[in-house]
């Protein structure tokens, strides 16, 4: 087996990363929304190997928690009940994907909730729910990056490749649209959405308004890159074969601007992934109960929670490693572009 | 973030009590401070004796509108006005709760109740030098009551459909003949400042009176007889106030207060903000804290002391749309409205409401659940027999069936309520945006209500388009507010009980009550208003308790506790559960120690 090289070790690893998040109901111990209105704020729990009295266990096992005598949110471990961290147990109900029901979760404990990294203030499992929050921001993010590639390729092979006024018309459409201040836009545009909105229909809006904005950039990057192509010998040639538009565009035009695009998604996924966030963090995103990673950082407006609870900052955490993986991906498939190795996969038409 | 704050106050609106302020004052040197002489009569208070001098600095979180009483309606302003600058005849005390002689020191009811007797206060004088007599008393009637001048206060001093009528004896006699009895009393008097006739008189003939007392008007114009008056005022950043060296209190050494030489209000909008500038020792007194930032406070308290005052008048309520469905109602809007005005479906929501979770969660324990508009702060109007049930999702459900609802399985094989069209039960609540205690009662209400098969969206929107959706298009279906009493009297809030009012929130400004329950509350409402005896009218005001419990057209959530800090330097720091929590006394507060007046 080759060593996986280049973009594809980034994209490799992406794979794995959003498959963790695409089966967060195995991952997540818990029901995302469901709330254990005794245990608010708890901390982390920690996982022991050693009891009180000394002795080892092979298996990791935690201490139940219960609230300190006349405190709101000071916890004390309870060493009269154990509960052993368990694996592939059977839990609250989920969709794999979205789409296979099932019960069963990678790890879990019976007796009493455990809180691996904490819970929010409703008593939420923290851990569930970036996981799960995970999926709408991600998603948000890969739709919105899809939406805004497909007008963007759409308006700037338009443009670049029938010229004259249109492109001028084009151009200066997209001119205006990079002009202008999008978070504003965005929230003047949430603010004409209608008052109360289902969780799904906010994160199909949110996708559509994230989309819609974005399409500028890879509309004119694209629009380079056809202009240069259509003046190349071969398309000349195939033109003067007789080939027709739409033709000379699929088959020749188009594969080239592969790289652009390409890079364009890498690099535009974690900026949709941020406006969602951004939008959520306002409150304009999904409502509650359901999480998305901006949502759950929109607690740490508030001062008490940002010197108090340090666990609700994870949630900025989880985006780290993605937007590392996206931003390497999309590096190194600048580099590779560079180098031609692009081309050669894409004219396979693999990609 | 203002209007956030302000949605706990609960008459944004002119409801009745807005404490009328007193004015502001600064005349230019007047020399030493004039010691108290045998002709005045000064009003003695009790309590520790305090040093005079400092500088107390608070935050307000909001810059006030306008300092002039009579427009007054704002949140921050009051709290300038009633803290510092007001004073008015007869004053409730906010500790106690009852009434006391303010500027006047004695008074008399006649026996048909119709006709008060106040004797004034020798010696009086405006914060300016200016002597104080009967004819001041009623020339701040005649511009209260005149209806050009849109004085906040004018529909409290109608009473029985007339205005009272002021008469005057002598330069210390007045006499207030009323139209019909009064119940509340005396108590009508509190908050009703008096105004300056030296100052006003000629502005208000010439109907400019409006533009006479504005922000904009310097210090040497205001005049008052509040224990401090204006020295200063820089938009946007502060408002400073000096001693108003001709108060008319003193201690029991007989020193005249107040003892500070200055009070400044710092505006800072961001309660976030006012903790910081608190905990770093900028501000000397903070209030309205949320119990999050109690905690933080009390968790690294050292120079200063948290303290919670106990239940304070602010009750928070879920509410659902009640109005009459017209013509411009969206249809699905008028078919779930058919299942708010169903008193069953309000019972059912209202026993499937987790109050000592909201209690514990929102409010940190630091609060207490609610079952009618009565908190525990106020101790003498509350109905002891009005029911405390447990959270019963039996009993919701047993409800919600009499009522014709019935269960079905759902898309993820969770049960879910369906009403006898068949069609899913699920509605949105409105809460303000910027109120993150209000959120977070929503969603727990809306897991709490999940458990019945109950779809909630929680829609959180700006204040002001808020209350215009409450109670001008009354496009909503359910929505949580809280309101404030500025006093325990239940005649503070007829404006809400009464259908008539403008906060009866779930079916504001009816012609008509339109239903059978809402008319006798009309009536018992009329009569407590009217009423002889504390006893009798207390009677009344339980069955208007009982009437609310049994019909939950405000299904009632929680009361949080007055939370409040100090430095440890302030002396006579006592907390009241009324409004103005920390500044009630604000002319008997000093420092103990010359140190606690250094500041970074």
């Amino acid at each position: 087996m080759i060593p996986p090289r280049g973009w594809k070790r980034w994209f490799v690893a992406l794979v794995v990363l959003h498959g963790i998040i695409g089966c967060a109901g195995f991952f997540a111990p818990y029901d995302p929304a469901e709330q254990d209105r005794e245990r608010p704020y708890v901390p982390p729990m920690r996982i022991h190997m050693m009891d009180i009295a000394g002795h080892f266990h092979f298996r990791p096992f935690f201490y139940a928690v219960q609230l300190r005598a006349g405190s709101f949110d000071q916890f004390e471990e309870r060493a009269d009940q154990v509960l052993p961290l368990q694996f592939l147990v059977s839990g609250a109900r989920y969709r794999l994907l979205g789409l296979v029901p099932s019960r069963l979760h990678f790890f879990g404990a019976s007796g009493s909730r455990i809180y691996l990294l904490g819970s929010d203030a409703y008593g939420r499992d923290q851990l569930s729910r970036i996981l799960l929050g995970g999926q709408i921001s991600l998603l948000a993010g890969l739709l919105g990056a899809g939406l805004t590639l497909f007008l963007g390729v759409l308006i700037g092979a338009a443009a670049g490749f029938y010229g004259g006024w249109r492109d001028g018309l084009l151009m200066r459409v997209a001119e205006l649209f990079v002009a202008l201040p999008w978070l504003y836009l965005l929230l003047a545009l949430r603010a004409f959405l209608p008052l109360s909105v289902s969780p799904l229909r906010a994160f199909f809006l949110i996708i559509v308004v994230v989309g819609a904005v974005g399409w500028a950039r890879p509309a004119r990057l694209v629009r380079g890159v056809v202009l240069s192509a259509k003046e190349r010998d071969y398309v000349r040639a195939a033109r003067g074969f007789g080939a027709k538009n739409n033709y000379l565009l699929q088959r020749h035009i188009l594969p080239q601007t592969a790289s652009v695009i390409l890079t364009q998604a890498a690099i535009l996924v974690p900026q949709f992934v941020l406006a969602e966030m951004t939008l959520s963090f306002l409150g304009l995103g999904v409502p509650e109960p359901v999480a998305s990673w901006g949502s759950l950082l929109a607690s740490l407006q508030q001062y008490s929670v940002l010197v108090s609870y340090w666990w609700m900052y994870m949630p900025a955490l989880a985006i780290v490693p993605f937007f590392l993986g996206y931003l390497g991906l999309a590096s190194a498939l600048q580099e590779d572009a560079g180098a031609g190795k692009i081309e050669k996969v894409t004219s396979g038409g693999r990609w | 973030m203002s209007m956030a704050r302000l949605s706990t106050f609960g008459k944004w609106f002119s409801c009745g009590l807005l404490l009328a302020g007193a004015e502001i004052v600064s005349p230019p040197a007047f020399g030493n401070p004039p010691q108290a002489s045998s002709s005045e009569e000064l009003l003695t208070l009790p309590g520790e004796i305090g040093k005079q001098g400092g500088r107390i600095v608070v935050s307000l979180r909001a810059e006030p509108k306008t300092l002039n009483p009579l427009t007054a309606a704002d949140a921050p302003s009051r709290e300038v006005i009633l803290g510092a600058m007001q004073a008015d005849l007869i004053h409730i005390n906010r500790a106690t709760q009852l009434t006391e002689p303010a500027l006047a020191k004695s008074w008399k009811v006649s026996a048909d109740g119709l006709q008060y007797t106040l004797t004034l206060r020798k010696g009086l004088r405006f914060s300016d030098g200016e002597p104080v007599d009967a004819d001041d008393i009623l020339f701040t009637f005649r511009v209260c009551l005149d209806e050009k001048v849109h004085a906040t206060q004018r529909d409290l001093l109608i009473v029985g459909g007339k205005p009272i009528a002021v008469r005057k004896l002598d330069a210390q006699t007045v006499v207030f003949q009323l139209a019909k009895t009064y119940g509340a009393g005396e108590r009508l008097f509190d908050g009703l400042a008096i105004l300056p006739r030296h100052l006003l008189e000629k502005p208000y003939n010439d109907g400019k009176l409006a533009q006479s007392w504005t922000l904009a008007t310097p210090a040497s114009q205001w005049a008052g007889l509040g224990p401090f008056r204006l020295k200063e005022y820089v938009a946007g950043q502060k408002l400073v106030l000096e001693r108003n060296p001709y108060y008319w209190k003193q201690d029991a050494k007989g020193s005249r207060l107040p003892y500070l030489e200055e009070l400044v209000f710092l505006f800072v909008p961001n309660a976030d903000a006012q903790v910081l500038r608190f905990q770093s020792g900028e501000t000397d007194l903070i209030s309205r804290l949320g119990a999050e930032n109690f905690s933080v406070l009390s968790r690294q308290q050292s120079s200063y002391t948290m303290s919670d005052a106990g239940p304070g008048l602010e009750y928070n309520f879920l509410f659902f749309n009640l109005n009459e469905p017209g013509e411009k109602t969206p249809p699905d809007l008028a078919r779930k409205m058919k299942w708010f005005r169903e008193v069953k479906f309000r019972q059912a929501i209202s026993a499937a409401i987790d109050r000592e979770a909201i209690v514990r969660l929102v409010y940190q324990g630091r609060g207490a659940p609610l079952w009618g508009p009565v908190t525990p702060g106020n101790h003498r109007w509350g109905n002891a027999s009005i029911p405390h049930p447990q959270r019963s999702l039996d009993k919701a459900r047993a409800l919600l069936k009499e009522a014709g609802f019935t269960w079905i399985t759902g898309p993820n094989g969770e049960p879910a309520l369906v009403d006898s069209d068949a069609k899913s039960v699920e509605f949105s609540i409105l809460t303000s945006s910027t109120n993150a205690d209000r959120t977070k009662m929503a969603t727990l209400i809306q897991d709490d209500l999940k458990q019945l098969g109950v779809r909630v969206q929680i829609v959180p929107t700006e204040f002001r388009s808020l209350i215009d959706r409450v109670t001008q298009t009354r496009e909503y279906e359910a929505c949580i507010l809280g309101l404030v009493s500025f006093d325990a009297d239940p005649t503070a809030d007829s404006n809400v009980w009464l259908s008539s009012g403008g906060t009866h929130l779930w079916n504001p400004s009816q012609a008509h009550p339109a239903t059978a329950w809402e008319a006798e509350i009309d009536k018992l409402m009329e009569q407590q208003l009217a009423g002889p005896s504390y006893e009798q009218r207390k009677k009344w005001f339980d069955r208007v308790q009982e009437l609310l419990a049994e019909n939950q057209p405000m299904i009632f959530l929680a009361s949080p506790d007055i939370l409040v800090g100090a430095k440890n330097s302030i002396g006579n720091f006592h907390p009241a559960v009324l409004e103005p929590y920390v500044l009630w006394n604000a002319e008997q507060l000093y420092f103990k120690d010359a140190s606690g007046n250094v500041r970074p």
